[in-house]
């Protein structure tokens, strides 16, 4: 079994951004992941290496991809994993996100993966819960999961980060996706660009390590992979933008800015994606997508989310 | 002397700048008979005598913005707590807004809270209400101001809702000037991010919340000077937060026209990076700014630009800060720490003490025509005696307030009240 580095011990409690991991840590989970990765491609996708222990998954928000990514990933290595969604939960009876995670924990699990529409919601549980608690996305805060799992497929496609630019585009303000991106793929030595209206950019971006643009063309010139974000209709209403025609127009990703990106460039998208919105649907099927690669390296970086995680007491 | 009741020896009364000197005070029948150089030797027959030495001799304080939650909130505080907390911080003088449930838009609540104060504070602190501006606060239909100022209401004010209409507003200030009564405005532009709790900047960004910008304050401050200007009408803008707004006060001011404004403690010594734990405690509307704002707050009330300070003591339950950070509530407490926390700017040379008599006592005092000593023959005989040297721990023990929501809890603060006298009569 790998425990990545020779010697190093995995000592968080929880996983609450990527900020807290070094660089160190991020690549011995990458590491992990890549022999997880290689269990996904047998006949018989299961090993006991986590049996006995159990997973929470609280998904207080709707959620597929992730939830299910984990779901599976808890199976795979023989954790039991537990469902908790918000409708039919008691937090839709008025219980407080405090009252509920206590009852949770009274059941003894062995981590709760929490998705909440609340910044910070992960936090708040990590600081009054003694299991772990891995953040599965807390509003539009991070979601370090996904940080983690675009950051180990983007090292597979390029065989490294060094040198290497990304372009995240769209509704960077209220997208937990890019926060941790960013924050992540500066530590690992990616450029990162953003490009979007004003309106979906972050107060304070001027001070993120990235370059802002607002031309497409410009913005996609000689990048080695394009993160499209997912654009929620609700932003027309909130009068960020006028509609989503123009919206398609002026920052959808089409193949005329792919041909400007550096050659062999790549198209991701944490989905579900919008066709036709922030990225053409012939784009998203072509060659240059890494949309399933995503998905795939997922469950491979969740997995070893999971072990890190849970196997961090009897490596103590 | 003849008469003399009280002898409080030795206290240090701050004169501007300087250490301050030695005083004796002598108190007969409830008011200041004399202060007079330390000298021991003022004969004060039977009188009780104080040592004071090594303690500072101050006004009792004036705070002209509180939330006491009575009626309607007790399980957050009650007039009898949060006279308690106001007692303990030195304050002698409560000023507590409208948004209570009911709202304090009719003689009968006004009537209801003074009883409440003078049943559990016989003695003081006085309750000071402020009456609703709008009925309900609902910013469309003027509160009955002159019912409400024959039942005690000292100022009108829709703090915690801003009033969107102008045309409301106006007709607001010139109703309340018929009765010889300040308006104070919370201003905040309601369609930017309202009560969001944590300013729009660097920190919102990073954290992914939803941040007030400052301009929504200065926005509607700039709405109510120009009115003010307009119909030449005093008004007062509460708990400014920002760099802007007290530009555009200077300026106002510098046209003549009649504002005055006030800040609290919490905005001249944090910044927006308290909230950076998602920490519910640093969610205050308005919100924390940046370091730039601070240093403006901090000239502004040292030059007067900002004419006072309060706390807006804003007591919540425990269980009421102990969610998510966007599901919390906005508010901090503030009676029990003011003091020691506007001597810390003493200490540390920002403000001096003269400052911190003129911001507490003398200016609210003039602003809102409540009782004032200033150590005068005559004046009330209200009086702190402020140990500068003790430290407290902020805690939920060591407040009076029913409430423990403070950014500053868990701090150890320097200098805390020994003694509070009302009237000559020793409250705490």
């Amino acid at each position: 079994m790998p425990t990545g580095d020779d010697d190093m011990q995995w000592l968080h409690k929880d996983l609450l951004d990527v900020s807290q991991l070094s660089t160190r840590e991020v690549a011995s989970l990458f590491e992990t992941a890549r022999y997880f990765r290689e269990i996904n491609s047998r006949s018989v996708k299961k090993v006991p290496t986590l049996r006995g222990k159990s997973v929470v998954l609280f998904f207080a928000e709707p959620s597929t991809r992730t939830k299910t990514s984990f779901d599976v990933a808890g199976k795979r290595l023989s954790a039991d994993t537990f469902s908790l969604s918000a409708t039919g939960s008691s937090l839709k009876k008025g219980e407080t996100l405090k009252d509920t995670a206590l009852t949770l924990q009274a059941m003894s699990p062995d981590a709760i993966v929490i998705r909440h529409s609340s910044s910070g919601a992960a936090q708040f549980l990590a600081e009054r819960l003694d299991c772990c608690v891995i953040n599965a996305g807390d509003g539009r805060h991070a979601h370090p999961t996904q940080a983690l799992l675009d950051a180990f497929t983007l090292s597979e496609a390029w065989g490294g980060f060094k040198g290497r630019t990304l372009l995240i585009l769209g509704d960077v303000a209220h997208s937990r996706v890019a926060r941790s991106n960013v924050i992540l793929l500066d530590r690992l030595g990616v450029k990162v660009r953003l490009c979007g209206p004003r309106t979906l950019m972050p107060s304070g971006v001027e001070t993120w390590p990235v370059g802002v643009h607002r031309d497409l063309d410009q913005a996609v010139r000689g990048v080695d992979a394009v993160m499209c974000l997912r654009l929620q209709l609700e932003r027309q209403q909130a009068g960020l933008l006028p509609d989503l025609r123009e919206y398609a127009r002026l920052f959808g990703l089409g193949r005329r800015h792919l041909d400007r990106a550096a050659k062999g460039a790549f198209v991701m998208h944490p989905g579900p994606i919008n066709r036709g919105v922030e990225i053409d649907s012939d784009l998203a099927d072509s060659p240059e997508s890494l949309i399933l690669e995503q998905v795939a390296g997922g469950l491979a970086v969740r997995m070893a989310l999971l072990f890190l995680f849970l196997s961090r007491k009897t490596n103590e | 002397m003849s008469g003399c009741q009280l002898a409080v020896r030795g206290a240090t009364l701050p004169d501007g700048r300087g250490k301050g000197r030695r005083v004796d005070l002598l108190v007969a029948r409830g008011k200041v008979l004399e202060l007079a150089p330390a000298a021991g030797k003022t004969p004060a027959g039977e009188a009780e005598e104080i040592d004071a030495s090594g303690l500072v001799l101050l006004p009792s304080l004036t705070d002209a913005h509180t939330h006491l939650r009575e009626p309607g909130y007790e399980y957050k505080e009650d007039i009898a707590s949060g006279l308690s907390a106001a007692a303990h911080g030195g304050f002698g003088n409560v000023m507590c807004m409208a948004n209570t449930n009911p709202v304090n838009d009719s003689a009968s609540v006004t009537e209801l809270m003074l009883d409440r104060a003078k049943d559990s504070w016989p003695r003081g602190p006085r309750l000071f209400p402020i009456g609703a501006l709008t009925r309900g606060l609902a910013g469309r239909e003027l509160a009955p101001m002159a019912e409400l100022a024959e039942a005690g209401c000292v100022a009108f004010s829709n703090d915690g809702v801003p009033v969107s209409s102008s045309e409301v507003m106006r007709r607001a200030m010139e109703y309340a000037s018929d009765l010889g009564r300040r308006v104070i405005d919370h201003c905040e532009d309601p369609s930017m991010n309202p009560a969001s709790g944590v300013n729009d900047g660097v920190l919102s960004g990073r954290l992914g919340l939803d941040g007030q910008p400052d301009v929504a304050e200065t926005i509607q401050a700039a709405r109510d000077v120009l009115l003010a200007e307009y119909l030449d009408l005093p008004v007062h803008l509460a708990h400014v937060s920002c760099r802007r707004t007290v530009e555009l006060i200077a300026w106002a001011k510098s046209r003549g026209v009649r504002v005055t404004a006030e800040t609290c403690p919490h905005y001249l010594l944090l910044t927006e990076e308290r909230a950076a734990g998602f920490d519910s405690l640093a969610k205050v509307n308005p919100p924390l700014r940046t370091r730039d704002d601070v240093l403006a707050l901090r000239q502004a009330v040292r030059e007067g630009v900002v004419d006072i300070l309060v706390t807006d003591h804003a007591p919540h339950a425990d269980c009421e800060k102990e969610v998510e950070f966007d599901a919390a509530p906005c508010g901090v407490c503030g009676l029990d720490t003011a003091l020691a926390l506007t001597w810390t700017l003493v200490r540390e040379g920002e403000l001096t003490a003269g400052d911190l008599v003129r911001l507490w006592a003398e200016a609210p005092c003039g602003l809102f025509d409540l009782p004032l000593n200033r150590f005068r023959p005559g004046d009330p005989a209200d009086f702190v005696l402020f140990d500068p040297g003790r430290s407290w721990l902020v805690c939920p023990d060591s407040l009076h307030s029913k409430a423990a929501n403070t950014p500053f809890l868990g701090r150890t603060l320097e200098g805390r009240v020994r003694a509070h006298f009302l009237g000559g009569r020793k409250i705490v």
